[in-house]
């Protein structure tokens, strides 16, 4: 028997949407096996890791809110990074080097609270934000100058530059920035009160979440309303169309690098001031690289990227929950999230395809002319 | 001078596991397949190497562990890449995201623990021969496997029909079908074998390099190895003078780090992906030598008519 795909003559619009739900599906039964295959019963692991973090929707306990306060704050980054990163990836820009532009706008954002400690002003918020997102920028500009001054693969000089930020990063912990007050720990000053994001009321949602939401629907708007997304798609659908219509193939590398390098700079430093609240050796459980999943999750549309984010979220929550309960490393959540991105991409050729199993090839001669 | 000595052999065992992970991807490449893969084909192949021979007592076995554990990996980018046409950057990209978090999970009772160690050959005679003699004849099989595998490359891709096949089949699939050669299976053999390199470069790391195993302890060879393919220009002999180029760098670092002259270390560490960047740049820029060894197909879909 063999696996045949005839081309379908347009996009399915139905598989656009199920095939996503398909590779959740797919990747839930082959986690199943995976822990059957570590001596755990599957259906309990399954629970405590996909559904115990969504407790709340049908016990309506108070108690069980607060993990869903969780799931929108390790959505936030994801969703962030993943709705520029859609962008990028619509217009074959392959920026894979997003966990450095974390890094690097983490490092920017920082010059504030480790420089200007005692700055106190409405404007050191705001400072911090933009000093983040500038970073994950300039970062960004590396890898898109570079591709459009000397034809250098975006995708390999924008991941070797993640290892390079980490270790910059690295350096400055331990070496200049270092919390003289801090006992020798690699870390910066503890950020203050008035350095960390506004939570909403008595919540742990911090203003992270918000602007995770704004730059998706902005995204989302720009892509589908907006001569801008209309260049992007046509340059990353028919390189050659673009050109005859005008549209720069060296701009869209600029702008999709800066902005999605933007978003995950943002994202770096809205992490750093909340989650961490100062700089350490590690600020990030790898959110640059998983955003790539969330990006191809949510069909490379900001707002789909919305519900993927919220879905890997689930990820990271259950490895944490089942380490605790089930004494499985919180690693499996990386395999989690590997297994997806290879379900959702194999389920995507069903849009464009239909697959057809065929017994066997006839033979020549008794084909009908 | 035993000290220059011992930093040449250094250089021959750093500079071994990016030749054999580039030169696999090499040949994948030729075919028109782009595998960003290799890195967690790499860390997949050195956990399994790790285990395979802490559990058989003999680095030979988890060397063949290793190869198997690539093969596999690579078995299924071939599947989702080839007969479901799916993105190859992106598909490579998984490859790689799962292939980390594979083996941080099964390596996780592996941390600490003393690994076997691939000893160095010693031929009576030969390798006793003063400095020549530990270069030459001194190293481990696998030093001689990758120089091996390099020249057979070499040889099988410019020199037979059979590399005339796999080019043909990167540069142009559709002449190449039209002329009844089979892209996929060409397609399926080529990924495979890049697939059992990258395994058996990532075994390298922890069975001769560093008898151990550290959680991403790949350390981003596996994306050095495909910026090598790049400054190689698809060449086998040039990736692998750019493979022992970087190892030298990596050494180098180190090297000074050890002297202590008050540069941090890691600006040390940086300095092969910043060299990777600086390479890619040097050889992107010469428009004719990427253009005349590019395979044009590399990365596009192909689906049979038929």
């Amino acid at each position: 028997m063999r696996l045949l795909l005839e081309k379908r003559s347009e996009h399915s619009q139905l598989m656009t949407v199920i095939s996503p739900l398909i590779a959740v599906a797919l990747t839930l039964v082959t986690g199943g096996f995976m822990f059957l295959a570590m001596g755990l019963n599957p259906f309990e692991a399954l629970y405590v890791y996909f559904l115990e973090p969504l407790k709340f929707f049908w016990t309506f306990a108070a108690e069980d809110f607060w993990p869903l306060e969780q799931l929108a704050v390790k959505a936030a980054p994801l969703v962030l990074i993943g709705a520029g990163l859609a962008v990028a990836y619509s217009a074959n820009v392959w920026n894979i080097g997003a966990e450095g532009q974390l890094t690097a706008g983490a490092i920017l954002g920082a010059v504030v609270p480790v420089y200007f400690t005692d700055w106190q002003s409405p404007l050191t918020l705001i400072a911090m934000l933009a000093l983040g997102a500038i970073g994950g920028m300039l970062w960004a500009a590396i890898p898109a100058f570079l591709k459009n001054r000397f034809g250098a693969s975006e995708i390999l000089t924008s991941l070797m530059l993640v290892y390079v930020s980490q270790l910059l990063l690295d350096w400055l912990v331990r070496g200049p920035w270092r919390d003289p007050a801090g006992h020798n720990f690699p870390q910066t000053v503890a950020f203050a009160d008035w350095q960390v994001l506004p939570v909403f009321g008595e919540s742990s949602l911090h203003l992270g979440v918000l602007l995770a939401v704004i730059a998706a629907a902005a995204l989302a708007f720009m892509m589908a309303r907006t001569l801008k997304g209309f260049e992007i798609k046509t340059l990353g659908v028919s390189p050659r169309a673009g050109r005859f219509a005008g549209f720069s193939r060296a701009g869209s590398v600029w702008f999709c690098l800066l902005l999605s390098g933007g978003l995950a700079g943002l994202a770096g430093i809205a992490e750093v001031m909340n989650t961490v609240g100062q700089l350490q050796p590690k600020i990030s459980p790898g959110y640059g690289f998983t955003a790539i999943i969330v990006a191809f999750l949510g069909r490379l549309n900001p707002l789909g990227t919305l519900i993927a984010g919220l879905a890997l979220a689930i990820s990271y929550l259950g490895g944490e929950a089942a380490q605790v309960s089930l004494g499985v490393s919180d690693k499996s959540a990386r395999v989690f999230q590997g297994i997806l991105l290879f379900y959702v991409l194999a389920c995507d050729t069903m849009i464009l395809y239909r697959p057809k199993f065929v017994m066997d090839r006839p033979a020549l001669a008794e084909k009908p002319t | 001078m035993s000290e220059l000595l011992a930093i040449v052999l250094t250089i021959i065992t750093a500079s071994t596991p990016l030749l054999l992970a580039a030169i696999g991807e090499l040949v994948v490449e030729r075919s028109g397949v782009l595998n960003l893969g290799v890195e967690g084909m790499m860390a997949i192949g050195a956990v399994c190497g790790f285990g395979a021979a802490l559990a058989s007592g003999s680095p030979y076995l988890g060397i063949l562990a290793a190869m198997a554990a690539g093969a596999a990996l690579s078995l299924l980018f071939a599947f989702l890449t080839v007969t479901l046409v799916s993105n190859q950057v992106a598909t490579g990209l998984a490859l790689t995201l799962l292939g980390l978090g594979l083996s941080g999970l099964i390596g996780e009772s592996f941390v600490g623990q003393p690994g076997v160690k691939l000893e160095r050959l010693h031929i009576p005679g030969l390798s006793d021969i003063p400095y020549l003699g530990p270069i030459l004849f001194g190293q481990d099989l696998l030093v001689y496997a990758a120089l091996a595998i390099t020249a057979a490359v070499a040889y099988l891709l410019f020199r037979s029909k059979l590399g005339l096949v796999i080019r043909a089949v990167g540069d142009s699939h559709q002449s190449a079908h039209a002329l009844g050669y089979g892209v996929i299976p060409v397609r399926y053999a080529c990924v495979v074998f890049g697939g059992t390199c990258a395994g058996l470069a990532g075994g390298y790391l922890s069975l001769a390099y560093t008898p151990q195993w550290i959680e991403n302890m790949t350390a981003g060879r596996g994306w050095i190895a495909l910026a090598l393919v790049v400054f190689g220009s698809w060449l086998p002999w040039r990736v692998a003078l750019g493979a022992y180029l970087f190892g030298t760098v990596m050494i180098l670092g180190f090297a000074v780090q050890t002297k202590g002259l008050g540069i941090p270390p890691q600006f040390l560490s940086s300095l092969p992906y910043l060299v990777t960047i600086v390479a890619l740049v040097v050889i992107s820029g010469n428009r004719a030598l990427t253009r005349a060894n590019t395979p044009a197909c590399l990365g596009q879909p192909f689906v049979p008519d038929r």
